[in-house]
């Protein structure tokens, strides 16, 4: 069930579109910055509230990479693998992630802090090879380092 | 640091807007655009100008009308908007008003993409400045022009930065392609006349209101006018982005300003304009960096003007092997071509990196740099994602049949 507060945002983050089902990537915005992920019942409220269809609003939702219709963890990391990071040694980043955390691509920690994910090229190309936690751009990475990001985010 | 509107305004920034609004016509303002030979930054290059000029003018047009910055920048190795919207945002902002102005539209969008967080927050705040200021809203800076900006975050898929997808996705649709005609110029966003314009390109027009075409055109070396953002990546010694006049040739990006090659890497082939453009060699480094001239002496295309070298310890099978598989997840499945054939592409380069290439797949590879060609599929996504292919075919047909022979790629030995 969509909270009051969700609602409001919803509504408010619609308004600027001439008409409301434009909005739909900001609604499902709003919920997923409180949840982290989408769950049907919400596919299908918001879609209501938009003039949708629950399948439509889904059929959107599955398009995107950063709309998550499954749980995550409470940190999303994104491995960017575009070109230029491939070119200065992504894998390595990747490889030391995974041993960190003891997940793979796709994966959540057992813990529910992290949940692992290869994205397309995030545009950080003169700071390759680079990830982004929860939004925030880590470039010019070595794989040591990596254990110290991980630890800034509990 | 973003430049706030005082710093702005200190370097005559919004004079160009004011100066529209007071004394030219839109038509004028179209033609000062075109006499600049200002072409788009997103890649094709068509004339702006031009672009402008298809959209119904006068009491007659079709309402609303609106104009887009096309700021999906998701090319591989391309990141020059990005450094363009977080830097100074307000320069996109003036740009985008008076190309509205120039089309009469009373509506305007930023579709930015999700990953520019910092582009984003730095966008809000300016056009927060903006409306303050009343170079937005109702009644222009006083004049009887109206304009609303919006800033659209969408949710990834590189497919969003192909202008009709990118209309689907801004009307919250699945952002597949539409088919053309009819074009955006007549029928774009909700079926109304509608421009998108990449942001780099938008981000020059106040420059060439304020001090004419002619001055534009004499900042470039060649006969495309204007200064272009240039960026390297890859083993450089300063990875980066630089404004420089239109026409800078490969070598001087590379060597001047990104200071040459990293201490023991050799530089072995440039991708120039990004991820969708095919190999560059040394022996066509001295080509100037510009549309035209690109096609003609090197082979390739000036696309984003966002260069990613190759060096001689990289593989440039696992390169493109690389490069394929981000555009077949990046299809967005609508056609059979790109959806079924550049997951095959890139299945087969897999197969050659890891020791399972056979001699007829380079037969099949080469079938797909036809099958995939422009007008074979509904977009310029897999024309696009075969430049780098054919190239690499043609230029480094060694390594392929190197990694069949030799069961595995030569290069993780080393």
């Amino acid at each position: 069930m969509l909270t009051e507060d969700e609602k409001s945002k919803i509504e408010e983050a619609v308004k600027g579109y001439p008409r409301k089902r434009a909005g739909c990537v900001d609604a499902m915005r709003v919920v997923q910055e409180r949840r982290g992920w989408i769950g049907d019942e919400e596919i299908g409220e918001i879609a209501l509230m938009l003039g949708m269809t629950a399948d439509e609003l889904d059929g959107v939702a599955t398009f995107y990479p950063f709309i998550f219709r499954r749980p995550v963890g409470r940190h999303v990391i994104f491995v960017c693998d575009g070109v230029s990071c491939w070119v200065m040694g992504y894998e390595s980043i990747m490889e030391a992630l995974q041993k960190g955390l003891g997940i793979g691509p796709g994966g959540t920690t057992g813990d529910g802090r992290f949940t692992l994910l290869p994205v397309s090229c995030i545009g950080q190309c003169e700071r390759a090879p680079a990830i982004m936690v929860d939004g925030e751009v880590y470039g010019e990475l070595v794989p040591e380092e990596i254990r110290k990001i991980l630890d800034m985010y509990p | 640091m973003a430049l706030g509107l005082g710093e702005y305004e200190k370097t005559g920034g919004y004079e160009a807007l004011k100066k529209c609004l007071r004394s030219m016509t839109p038509k004028e303002v179209q033609e000062e655009v075109k006499a600049a030979g200002l072409r788009g930054r997103g890649g094709a290059g068509f004339p702006t100008g031009v672009k402008w000029s298809f959209v119904p003018i006068g009491d007659g047009a079709p309402r609303p009308k609106f104009l887009i910055s096309n700021s999906d920048e998701m090319e591989p190795g391309a990141f020059k908007d990005r450094v363009l919207m977080e830097g100074n945002p307000h320069q996109l902002i003036e740009g985008m008003a008076i190309s509205s102005y120039a089309i009469e539209a009373e509506k305007a969008y930023i579709f930015l993409r999700w990953d520019y967080g910092k582009s984003a927050a730095r966008l809000k705040f300016a056009l927060g400045e903006a409306y303050a200021a009343g170079y937005l809203g109702r009644s222009v800076a006083g004049s009887s022009y109206s304009l609303d900006i919006g800033l659209h975050v969408s949710a990834g898929r590189y497919i969003c930065g192909e202008e009709t997808a990118l209309l689907n996705a801004l009307e919250g649709k699945r952002a597949i392609p539409r088919a053309k005609p009819p074009f955006p110029g007549t029928n774009g966003l909700w079926g109304k006349p509608t421009v998108v314009n990449n942001a780099e390109t938008l981000s020059n027009v106040p420059h060439i209101i304020r001090k004419g075409a002619d001055w534009y055109k004499a900042l470039s070396l060649t006969a495309d006018g204007g200064t272009k953002v240039y960026t390297v990546s890859g083993k450089v010694k300063r990875p980066g982005f630089w404004e420089l006049p239109m026409g800078t040739t490969i070598r001087t990006i590379l060597e001047e300003h990104a200071g040459g090659m990293r201490n023991g890497a050799k530089a072995r082939a440039v991708i120039p304009g990004g991820g969708s453009t095919e190999f560059v060699l040394p022996e066509h480094f001295d080509t100037p960096m510009a549309f035209d001239v690109m096609e003609r002496e090197a082979g390739s295309r000036l696309g984003t003007g966002t260069m990613i070298v190759l060096d001689e310890a990289t593989c440039p099978v696992g390169m493109v092997h690389n490069l394929e598989r981000f555009f077949a997840r990046e299809s967005c499945g609508w056609c059979t071509p790109c959806r079924d054939g550049l997951p095959w592409v890139a299945r087969i380069l897999e197969d050659l990196e890891e020791g399972r290439g056979r001699r007829q797949d380079l037969e099949v590879l080469a079938e797909h740099t036809w099958g995939l060609k422009m007008h074979h599929t509904y977009c310029a996504l897999a024309p696009g994602a075969i430049e780098p292919l054919q190239s690499a075919l043609a230029l480094f047909k060694g390594d392929f049949i190197r990694h069949i022979e030799e069961k595995g790629c030569p290069y993780k030995r080393r």
